[in-house]
């Protein structure tokens, strides 16, 4: 099978044979770049919509105070709720056993000025947790730390286009002092976030801070925790449930009312959401296999074509002595080496756009870095040729197996 | 060289069946030149199938060179048709992308002998029936009396025992026939049996026997005053 004198034979016949070759060739090679790229695209859909969750951890809750719509207890419907200090303590007690971190969130938006720059921003007053849930990455300094809260110091940590915005290029923010809305704080860190330019246009500073300046109030406008991620999915199910009835129980909520607290679960949407793009993929790779058949079907006419081509061929090859072994051995070695070469370059060509695609359609098709395992388009090509070979070895083998004198009987 | 004993064969065709071969008894020894005629069905094809092991009889002995043929498989039928036999055909049958040196050493590839001596031989053999400056030519390149040449230097390439000629004069004028003629006349001279199936008289009277065909079984079997082909050739 693999002496010199019939690789000489194999690649005599595909050089005087050009089209031939090229026919099979380009049939699995179009087959398998098609697969691949198709495939390939399908991860980059699936890929930009795990980096649209991806971004904050997904074992996250946010709980939202609102207006109640029904009238419960001796209190009229349209109360408005409020979260205070103490129903985080109170969720730390009770829920110990789901809980991960906690911290309240109170968002307002104020204008921040630094010498001759001002611009209205998003300020978050948290605590230190936040960073880790939102998965905030510090270019410098540090984030909001436990003596902030303990002090109520009037430090902040910006965004890294607050500091473009503000600063200009060329002047470091940190340890500089910010006004924003008419009070001083003192830059401690800079962060940047990879969930886009919004997120990088915050501002941080400790909740107590807030609560303080506030005329001393221990409201919290929303509370965001994460859970233990052992309990995992239906921990999380069970945990969201019992967490809206713990509420609303504490702040006299009518059970079935669903306006009043809204617990945001991005366990559950990203389930929703990863679930949609599973099944884009499963049409991708439907579609992907079917390519794949017409390649397959493709190949496999070539295949008998070819044979039927070489019939007479084979026929005097068999008159002069040639035995029917190694007549379907010359035809199947031509045809495997054509589709693993052909099917070899058909995936680089594929790799080869999926990677010159890259990031570029990602802001108008959701395709973003688009790529495939080696694996599965290594797989693809050895189905191709595998049945390539298949649909050569039955005319290759019926060949082999007419008698020289009928083969070579004239037309 | 050949021996044949009560050969018989049919052919199934539906329900009936087409008795071919009627016992044949046959000698043919080392050195011959023979030309079997008949007309068209009279069974001559058949009879050269059998001996080119391209086909089976149904009874009857075949022995070729003292060996026994019978229940060959594809593999060994292969192998003895590569050791034992060199067929020229009617239509030539080269490999049309091969060169004619190519064509002819395809048969010392398949005796697994190697590149050099393949060569080698190859091209002493196109020498023999003067081609040697066309050795790297395609087949197409050459003409009908070329091409048969080369697909003579093929058949003995193998250095078979027996020659095995189906009509090899059938694609070419009479010219070119007997230059062919004479090239067969100068291999029997030294020695290679030959077996020509042909229809045209003056081919059969270049040979050195005459054996007719008709309906199956031998009618007349007689040794001929050999024209000598080169008479006719300038």
């Amino acid at each position: 099978m693999f002496s010199r004198d019939r690789w000489q034979e194999i690649f005599q016949t595909i050089s005087k044979n050009k089209l031939r070759t090229f026919l099979s060739g380009f049939t699995v090679a179009l087959g398998i770049f098609i697969f691949t790229v198709l495939y390939g695209m399908g991860n980059g859909l699936k890929n930009s919509f795990n980096e649209f969750f991806m971004g904050d951890a997904t074992n996250t809750f946010s709980i939202y105070p609102g207006r109640t719509s029904e009238p419960y207890k001796g209190f009229k419907s349209g109360r408005t709720i409020e979260f205070r200090n103490d129903d985080i303590e109170d969720i730390k007690k009770d829920f110990a056993f789901y809980l991960d971190e906690i911290t309240p969130v109170i968002s307002f938006s104020a204008t921040a000025k630094y010498k001759g720059e001002s611009n209205s921003y998003t300020i978050n007053a948290v605590a230190p947790p936040y960073q880790d849930m939102q998965k905030t990455i510090l270019m410098k300094g540090r984030y909001i730390n436990v003596k902030d809260l303990e002090k109520r110091s009037k430090n902040i940590v910006i965004g890294r286009l607050v500091e473009l915005d503000l600063f200009g290029k060329s002047e470091n923010a940190l340890g500089k002092f910010l006004d924003v809305g008419g009070i001083i704080y003192r830059v401690v860190g800079v962060f940047q976030d990879d969930d886009g330019d919004n997120e990088e246009r915050i501002i941080y500073m400790p909740y107590t801070t807030r609560q303080m300046l506030d005329q001393g109030t221990d409201k919290i406008g929303q509370i965001t925790l994460t859970y233990n991620t052992n309990i995992g999915y239906a921990g999380a199910m069970a945990f969201d449930l019992s967490l809206q009835k713990y509420l609303k129980s504490k702040h006299n909520i009518a059970p079935d009312d669903q306006n009043a607290i809204y617990l945001r679960n991005m366990a559950d949407i990203v389930q929703r959401n990863m679930m949609f793009a599973n099944i884009l993929q499963l049409v991708v790779v439907f579609v992907g296999i079917g390519t794949l058949i017409a390649g397959v079907i493709g190949i496999s006419n070539i295949m008998v074509f070819v044979v039927k081509e070489r019939t007479k061929e084979l026929g005097v090859r068999k008159a002069l002595g040639a035995t029917p072994a190694s007549v379907i051995g010359l035809v199947l070695q031509e045809s495997i080496f054509i589709t693993t070469i052909a099917g070899y370059g058909g995936l680089v060509l594929g790799v080869g756009v999926l990677s010159a695609m890259g990031d570029r359609f990602k802001e108008d098709y959701f395709i973003s870095n688009p790529g495939v395992g080696l694996g599965i388009v290594i797989t693809a090509t050895l189905v191709l040729v595998f049945f390539g070979v298949l649909a050569g070895y039955v005319p290759a083998k019926k060949a082999a197996n007419v008698k020289p004198i009928v083969a070579l009987r004239d037309e | 060289m050949i021996e044949i004993k009560d050969l018989h064969k049919s052919y199934r065709m539906g329900a009936n069946s087409l008795h071919v071969l009627k016992g044949l008894n046959l000698s043919i020894k080392e050195g011959e030149l023979v030309a079997i005629m008949g007309s068209s069905g009279s069974g001559k094809s058949t009879l050269l199938n059998i001996l080119g092991m391209l086909d089976e009889a149904d009874s009857g002995d075949y022995i070729l060179d003292g060996v026994p043929i019978k229940n060959l498989n594809e593999t060994k039928a292969a192998k003895y048709r590569n050791k034992f036999l060199g067929f020229i055909f009617q239509s030539f049958n080269l490999i049309n992308y091969k060169t004619a040196i190519e064509n002819v050493a395809l048969p010392l590839y398949y005796q697994r002998v190697n590149r050099n001596e393949r060569q080698e031989k190859s091209m002493r053999y196109l020498e023999k029936v003067g081609l040697k400056n066309w050795a790297h030519h395609l087949p197409s390149e050459l003409s009908g009396g070329q091409k048969q040449r080369v697909a003579i230097a093929r058949a003995m390439a193998a250095e078979p025992k027996v020659l095995l000629a189906d009509e090899l004069t059938g694609a070419l004028d009479s010219k070119t026939s007997y230059e062919i003629m004479d090239l067969v006349q100068q291999i029997n001279d030294e020695g290679k049996t030959i077996l020509i199936v042909t229809h045209e008289p003056d081919i059969a009277q270049m040979c050195k026997r005459i054996i007719h065909l008709k309906d199956g079984v031998i009618v007349e079997d007689s040794l001929v005053e050999q024209v000598r082909a080169a008479s006719y050739v300038q």
